[in-house]
């Protein structure tokens, strides 16, 4: 099972990476040289929440997008899946992956508000990119289902019922573009929607993830800081207790 | 119904570096300059919330608008061409400052050899060094022409370096301030890179040392390090951008304004004069008439190109024949690097955009390529940008993408991954060139620009070597596990690789190859200017804004030349 979920040979790890294709850095690329990052572009990041999301105050957080229990339900699983619940900390559904994920939905990144949406539509190759003329929304609307019905016809039950391997084949499935999707494959609805995971576990709290910046505690990112020019000459690492920007008023 | 302005001695479309040192400088010596920039005003009061890698990294908050406008690409002319409908390869700009606002600041100055590519390749190795499908030039301007510009772009932004290089060209004066923080990560690199013999140096930083005051009165202020340069703007002011340099300073005279969200659609021609540009006001929909005495291109190397195809300036270049200059000698550039694991934790969020150090051993002609199936070469760099949780989750390559062996091992490596990397320079290929897309049309229902690129056996070999060399480099510097890239395959649009494309409006001394002469003035227009990394005949091994600003510094010069005497400046 765990060697089934690489899912990727070495050679496409390297080639998702940007090794492949030679990452530069123009822009930054400790990041870019190892990594697994569907390309998202386009929106801006919207419906920014002013309340702060620490554990006492999570009151602010509702779903926008979903309005279907349990298709909330699956996703929340999927994401939990991609990102679990260790003893390092929160899992996706702990850090409040599943409302980043509704959230962004309902607005620019799910509308592909900034993305260029006219036709004429085709496949084209992979070296083209994203072609579907569905918009992200209704990509994750269509996944959400479909993972529902496999789910149905292979174990007779539904996604959220399962047990974690039973998922993960499932999920698995999907990111090695075995299942039939609708105008879109399904690899690429699993880059989406891990790439979504990792935004909301790690994207600063205003956007209703990273609940209490733990997701940055796990990692020992600080999150928003002014100014490291006092510490960037120290050899030892630096444990810093993360800032949200929501610090700043 | 399209409304006619009046009449100014300078308009530029796009307010970038490019547009912004032609406003500066044109509005100094007395002319009236207008600049058309379709995106908003912003500046430094604008940044201060933006330590926030989702809305600025991730969804590009700072970047160009692609329901509006794209490009379309194909990787040869057999295949159908398809637009990029989300960033990916490059990150293009939009608004006060272009990319401009949200580069990192790595500020080189291409080498004499590569001004002069041609000549001395075949001097050197003879006519056949590389095949004819490549096609190669010479600039038309050598380094020792270029130089005074080098060193007044270099002053405007307060370019921060040393002067450990021993490949650079002449310089006529020293770096304006001092070199940035060499931190222990910079230290690992230079150490390594000094026991194999190499020559490392400071990458030279457009993120300050220290505060600055440029010769045209702009403050600069000295950089903080908070990890957030690149795909960012500068909230203290620190990175010199044209929104804190030669903006205010086009302003200042009083002979400048800027007009915002004017989208320029054609450059209006008439005999062999142009007259002006027609812009439509994004936010009414209204068409207008900018006439004006001299016209400058000063939007991005791809709209530049487009601009002039869609006014039917110039000869539109043709594979099949190699006839025409338009949209030729299109370039990009690879990037062959090596990861690596340490065991040890680094302070890897900490960083500036343009932190690092670099070595220039295997770059240009620095080495001899003799027995090589490759000219030029990379850059070779580590830098300390400062790592991001989003974007940087580093595993080994047997570890899956996702799960909790990937939470784990993500989490781990943060702060214990570090990457060589190269720039490699990218030599101009007859089948790599622009056009206009037959099918797809922009939001003003112009065609877009359609791209035709892959890399090349030249891009391949020189991959491969310079590959090696960041794993030798990488082992050196103590890495437990090291990763280098895999071997370069077809160019794909999808990964971010690298916002340093090149060519289409090429510049050269004869009009049957190239776009503009050395003062980037159009042969079929006197009074048309095009200026950008758009004027490279290929690309080099390093970022291009330094080799940019100093185009822009010359060509600012002959803008007012024509000014006070027309005709042709070649």
């Amino acid at each position: 099972m765990a060697n089934e979920k690489k899912g990727v040979s070495r050679r496409d790890f390297l080639k998702t990476t940007g090794i492949a294709t030679g990452s530069i850095v123009g822009g930054g690329l400790i990041g870019g040289l190892i990594g697994y990052n569907v390309n998202n572009n386009g929106g801006t990041a919207l419906e920014e929440k002013t309340g702060n999301t620490s554990k006492n105050d999570i009151s602010t957080r509702g779903r926008m997008f979903f309005s279907n229990d349990k298709d909330f339900k699956i996703l929340s699983q999927a994401t939990e899946r991609i990102f679990p619940e260790d003893d390092l900390g929160p899992g996706a559904i702990g850090l409040g992956v599943p409302y980043f994920i509704d959230n962004r939905l309902y607005g620019n990144y799910g509308n592909n508000s900034r993305e260029y949406m006219q036709g004429p539509f085709f496949a084209g190759e992979a070296t083209q990119g994203y072609q579907s003329k569905l918009t992200r929304a209704e990509i994750f609307t269509q996944g959400i289902q479909k993972m529902e019905s496999e789910a149905e016809s292979r174990f007779d039950t539904s996604f959220i019922e399962l047990d974690g391997e039973q998922m993960d084949e499932i999920l698995t499935d999907f990111q090695k573009d075995k299942i039939k999707m609708t105008g879109v494959s399904s690899e690429f609805f699993f880059k989406l929607l891990r790439q979504a995971t990792l935004e909301g576990a790690y994207a600063d709290p205003i956007y209703n993830g990273n609940n209490n910046m733990d997701g940055w505690r796990m990692k020992g990112f600080p999150g928003h800081q002014a100014a490291y020019i006092n510490d960037i000459e120290k050899e030892k690492f630096m444990k810093i207790e993360p800032k949200s920007i929501n610090t700043m008023h | 119904m399209v409304k006619t302005l009046e009449k100014v001695d300078v308009v530029t479309v796009g307010v970038g570096w490019t547009g912004g040192i032609i406003g500066a400088e044109c509005a100094k010596a007395g002319l009236k300059v207008r600049g058309l920039e379709r995106g908003n005003k912003r500046g430094t009061a604008d940044y201060l919330r933006v330590h926030d890698e989702f809305k600025y990294a991730i969804r590009y908050e700072l970047m160009q608008d692609l329901s509006k406008e794209t490009v379309t690409f194909r990787n040869n002319r057999k295949m159908r061409a398809l637009p990029m409908r989300q960033m990916g390869s490059f990150l293009l700009g939009e608004g006060l400052g272009g990319a401009g606002t949200h580069w990192n600041g790595m500020t080189y100055r291409f080498l004499p050899y590569d001004l002069e590519i041609k000549s001395q390749t075949e001097k050197k190795y003879g006519k056949n060094k590389l095949s004819k499908e490549y096609t190669l030039q010479d600039w038309g301007i050598t380094y020792g022409e270029l130089e005074p510009y080098f060193d007044k772009f270099e002053k405007t932004i307060g370019l921060s370096g040393d002067n450990e290089n021993p490949f650079m060209g002449e310089r006529s004066s020293d770096y304006p301030t001092p070199p940035m923080k060499k931190t222990p990560i910079l230290k690992k690199f230079e150490t390594a890179t000094k026991k194999l013999g190499y020559h490392p140096y400071m990458v030279p930083s457009a993120n300050l040392s220290e505060s600055y005051e440029n010769p045209d009165g702009e403050r600069i202020a000295a950089c903080q390090y908070c990890g957030f340069c690149e795909r960012f703007g500068c909230e203290y002011g620190a990175k010199s951008s044209p929104e804190i340099t030669v903006v205010p300073t086009a302003m200042k005279t009083g002979n400048y304004d800027v007009r915002f969200h004017s989208n320029v659609t054609e450059v209006l021609k008439e005999g062999n004069k142009v007259t002006g540009v027609k812009f439509i006001d994004r936010q009414t929909g209204e068409e207008f008439i900018q006439p004006a005495e001299v016209v400058v291109l000063t939007s991005y190397v791809l709209n530049n190109a487009k601009l002039l195809m869609v006014s039917d300036i110039g000869e539109q270049y043709n594979p099949e024949t190699g006839r025409g200059t338009l949209g030729k000698n299109y370039a990009y550039q690879i990037g062959p690097g090596s990861s690596g694991f340490f065991d040890e934790q680094m302070n890897v969020f900490m960083g500036a955009g343009a932190l690092g150090m670099t070595i220039d051993d295997f770059n240009g002609d620095n080495f001899d390529h003799q027995d090589l199936d490759f000219i030029h070469g990379a850059s070779i760099s580590l830098a300390q940008t400062g790592s991001r949780p989003i974007l940087t989750n580093p595993v080994p390559p047997d570890v899956p993408v996702w799960g909790s062996e990937f939470k784990k091992a993500s989490i781990e490596n943060y702060s214990r991954t570090l990457s060589v990397f190269g720039q490699g320079a990218s030599m101009p290929h007859k089948e790599n060139f622009m056009s206009l897309d037959p099918d797809y049309k922009d939001a003003y229902g112009l065609p877009l620009l359609q791209i035709t690129y892959n890399f090349t056996e030249q891009d391949r070999n020189l991959h491969k070597y310079i590959t090696d060399k960041t794993e030798s480099i990488m082992k050196e510097m103590g890495a437990k596990t090291v990763v280098p890239g895999a071997p370069l395959t077809d160019y794909d649009i999808v990964p971010y690789q690298s916002t340093h494309n090149t060519g289409g409006t090429i510049m050269g001394t004869d009009p049957k190859e190239s776009v503009v002469n050395n003062y980037l003035q159009h042969w079929d227009a006197d009074n048309l200017f095009v200026v950008g990394a758009g004027n490279f005949p290929h690309n080099s091994g390093y970022n291009p804004t330094g080799t940019v600003g100093a185009l822009s510094y010359r060509c600012a010069e002959g803008i007012i030349k024509y000014s006070k005497n027309g005709g042709s400046l070649a």
